[in-house]
C-alpha cells in the first residue's frame, strides 16, 4: 500500500485514489480502538490539536475532538465567538499565535471557502479543513465512502443519488470527489434554484425527478436545506419542498432491497426525510456518526507523521532500523 | 555480495512450533484459560500454527487473537511517514486469563514491549507469556522469552529473515543475511 505524505488535508479533490484507498484502509484499524474498554491508544502521545471552529458543530467538533484523544493527544478548544476575533484580530493572527504555542495540529471549521487552505500556507501546523464555507468537508466524505464500503463492500461501480440543497452544501461536493475519484456514478437532485451552475462539469448526472433517482440508487444521501446560508427566496415554501423532494416510507417502495439512507446531519426531520425513513432499517444516519471517529483518527494519524513541506524541498525520510 | 545462510529448514520450523506447543501444555498443566496472541504478521501465522499442534494434541480449541502493535511503537515520532496501522482481532476477554504472546524473531525487545502494552488496554490478563521462533540476542529491554524454537547468535546489523507461507510467498525457512563478512 501507499504510503502518506501529506500534511495537511483540505480537500479530496487532492487526493489520489490510492490516499483515499490508505485512509479508508486506515480507518478501518481503527474503528476497533472505539469498541474496547480502554479506548485509547498512544500513538499521538505529546501531540497538540487545536479545533479552531468559526461555525456551529456539533457531531463534527465532537468527533474530532473524541478521535483525538482517543489517540493519546491533548486538544483544545477554540470557537469565534469566546476568542480574541471578537476583538478584531485576524484570523491568520490568530492561528499564528495559537502556532506559537507549539501546537501541531489545527483542525478548523470556517463560513468562508479558503480559510483552511489559506492557513495551510502560512502556517508549520498541520491543517485539517473541517468544513470552509459552501466548498468541502473532507472528513465527512471519506466517513460517508467508508460507511458505504463497509455496508456494500465496495463503491466502484455503484449509484449515488445526493438529494437535496446541492447549492450550499459542502459535504456534496466533497463526495462528489470522492465518489467519482473511487468509481461510483453521482446522479443529484435537486429543484433547479438549488443546483449550482455547471455542476455536471464535476462528472455527475442531474435530474429533477426524485422517483428517478431512488429507483436507480444504491445508496441515497440526503442534505439539509442550509437556510441559515439562504438569503434570497430559493423555494416557494419548505412544505412545498418537502412534498416534492422529501423522501418518505411510501416513495421508497420503488428503490433496492438494500438501499442506504445517509444524511450528514442535523437532520430536519418531516423536510428531506420523515421519521420513518431517518429511523427505518436502511438509515444509516448514526453509523456515519459512528464511523466518523474511526476516520478522523485515521486522518489525524496520518497527518501526524509528516513534516511541513517546505517550497523546493522534498520531506526529509528518517530511515529507522526496523526494531524486532 | 552479502551471504544468506539457512539456519533452519520447513522441517525445523515445524519442529520447532511442535515442542512450543507442547512446552507452553506442560507449563500451564492444559488449555484451561490459555489463550493464544499472534503479533502482526509472522507472529500471527506461528500463532494459528501452536494452535493446530495443541488441537491436535489435546483435542480443544483455544482463543487465538490478532495483536497490531503500530500504534504503540516506540520510534513513531521518529519515522518520516506513518506506518500502516492493521486490525487486531482480540474477540475474546483477556482478563484473567494466560495469554501466550507468540512473535517470530525476538531482537531488541522493542516489539514485546509495545505487545505489552497494547495487551494491557484490552484487560488485566492473569499472567503473559512468550513465545518466539528465533531468539538472536541484542535486547535493549529487560525481556526475555519463555518459549525459544532456536537461539541463534548474530551480529547486531544481520538480518533475520522468517519465512512462512501463509504470510510470505516462498516456502518456510529462516536465512540469516550478513551485512559484514
Amino acid at each position: 500500500m501507499e504510503s502518506w505524505h501529506r500534511h495537511n488535508l483540505l480537500d479530496l479533490h487532492e487526493l489520489t485514489r490510492d490516499e483515499i484507498a490508505l485512509v479508508l484502509e486506515t480507518a478501518k484499524s481503527f474503528k476497533e480502538v472505539s469498541t474496547r474498554d480502554v479506548k485509547k491508544v498512544p500513538a499521538l502521545r505529546g501531540k497538540t490539536i487545536v479545533m479552531l471552529f468559526f461555525e456551529p458543530s456539533t457531531r463534527t467538533r465532537t468527533s474530532f475532538e473524541l478521535a483525538a484523544k482517543r489517540l493519546s493527544a491533548d486538544t483544545i478548544n477554540i470557537t469565534a465567538s469566546s476568542s480574541s476575533l471578537t476583538k478584531g484580530e485576524t484570523i491568520l493572527d490568530t492561528a499564528r499565535n495559537i502556532e506559537a504555542m507549539s501546537v501541531d495540529m489545527i483542525v478548523v471549521r470556517h463560513q468562508s471557502a479558503g480559510v483552511p487552505q489559506y492557513l495551510a500556507e502560512h502556517l508549520r501546523a498541520s491543517v485539517v479543513n473541517a468544513g470552509d464555507g459552501c466548498r468541502a468537508h473532507p472528513t465527512q466524505a471519506l466517513l460517508d465512502m467508508f460507511t458505504i464500503q463497509e455496508k456494500l463492500g465496495r463503491l466502484e461501480g455503484l449509484n449515488v443519488g445526493i438529494v437535496g440543497d446541492i447549492l450550499h452544501s459542502r459535504v456534496a461536493r466533497s463526495n462528489i470527489w470522492g465518489l467519482t475519484k473511487m468509481g461510483a456514478r453521482v446522479m443529484l437532485c435537486a429543484p433547479a434554484t438549488l443546483l449550482p451552475v455547471g455542476i455536471q462539469q464535476m462528472g455527475v448526472e442531474v435530474t429533477h425527478d426524485l422517483q428517478q433517482v431512488i429507483k436507480s440508487s444504491d445508496v441515497l444521501m440526503l442534505l439539509r436545506l442550509q437556510n441559515e446560508r439562504q438569503q434570497e427566496k430559493f423555494l416557494p415554501s419548505i412544505r412545498e419542498y418537502a412534498r416534492v423532494f422529501g423522501v418518505h416510507h411510501q416513495r421508497l417502495k420503488a428503490a433496492k432491497k438494500k438501499i442506504l439512507i445517509m444524511h450528514p446531519g442535523p437532520t430536519n426531520r418531516g423536510v428531506e426525510l420523515s421519521a420513518d425513513v431517518a429511523d427505518g432499517e436502511h438509515s444509516v444516519i448514526l453509523e456515519q456518526v459512528t464511523n466518523g471517529v474511526a476516520v478522523r483518527m485515521a486522518v489525524l494519524y496520518l497527518l501526524a507523521g509528516t513534516k511541513a513541506e517546505i517550497i523546493g524541498q522534498k520531506p526529509e525520510i528518517v530511515k529507522v532500523k526496523p526494531g524486532t | 555480495m552479502t551471504p544468506l545462510i539457512k539456519v533452519m529448514d520447513k522441517d525445523g520450523i515445524r519442529r520447532a512450533v511442535s515442542r512450543i506447543a507442547h512446552e507452553i501444555l506442560e507449563k500451564n498443566k492444559g488449555t484451561q484459560d490459555l489463550c493464544l496472541v499472534g503479533i502482526r504478521t509472522r507472529g500471527a501465522v506461528l500463532a494459528e500454527r501452536i494452535h493446530a499442534c495443541i488441537q491436535q494434541i489435546e483435542g480443544t480449541p483455544v482463543p487465538v487473537g490478532i495483536l497490531d502493535i503500530t500504534l504503540y511503537r516506540d520510534d513513531l515520532t521518529l519515522i518520516a511517514s506513518q506506518p500502516v496501522v492493521h486490525e487486531t482481532l482480540i474477540d475474546f476477554d483477556i482478563s484473567d486469563k494466560k495469554i501466550v504472546l507468540v512473535d517470530d524473531v525476538l531482537f531488541t525487545g522493542r516489539t514485546i514491549r509495545a505487545a505489552l502494552d497494547a495487551l494491557i488496554d484490552f484487560g488485566r490478563p492473569a499472567n503473559i507469556q512468550l513465545a518466539v521462533l528465533i531468539d538472536r540476542g541484542h535486547r535493549e529491554l529487560p525481556i526475555r522469552a519463555d518459549y525459544v524454537g532456536k537461539n541463534i547468535p548474530t551480529a547486531l546489523d544481520d538480518d533475520v529473515k522468517v519465512i512462512l507461507p501463509e504470510s510470505d510467498r516462498h516456502k518456510d525457512e529462516v536465512m540469516v543475511e550478513k551485512r559484514k563478512v
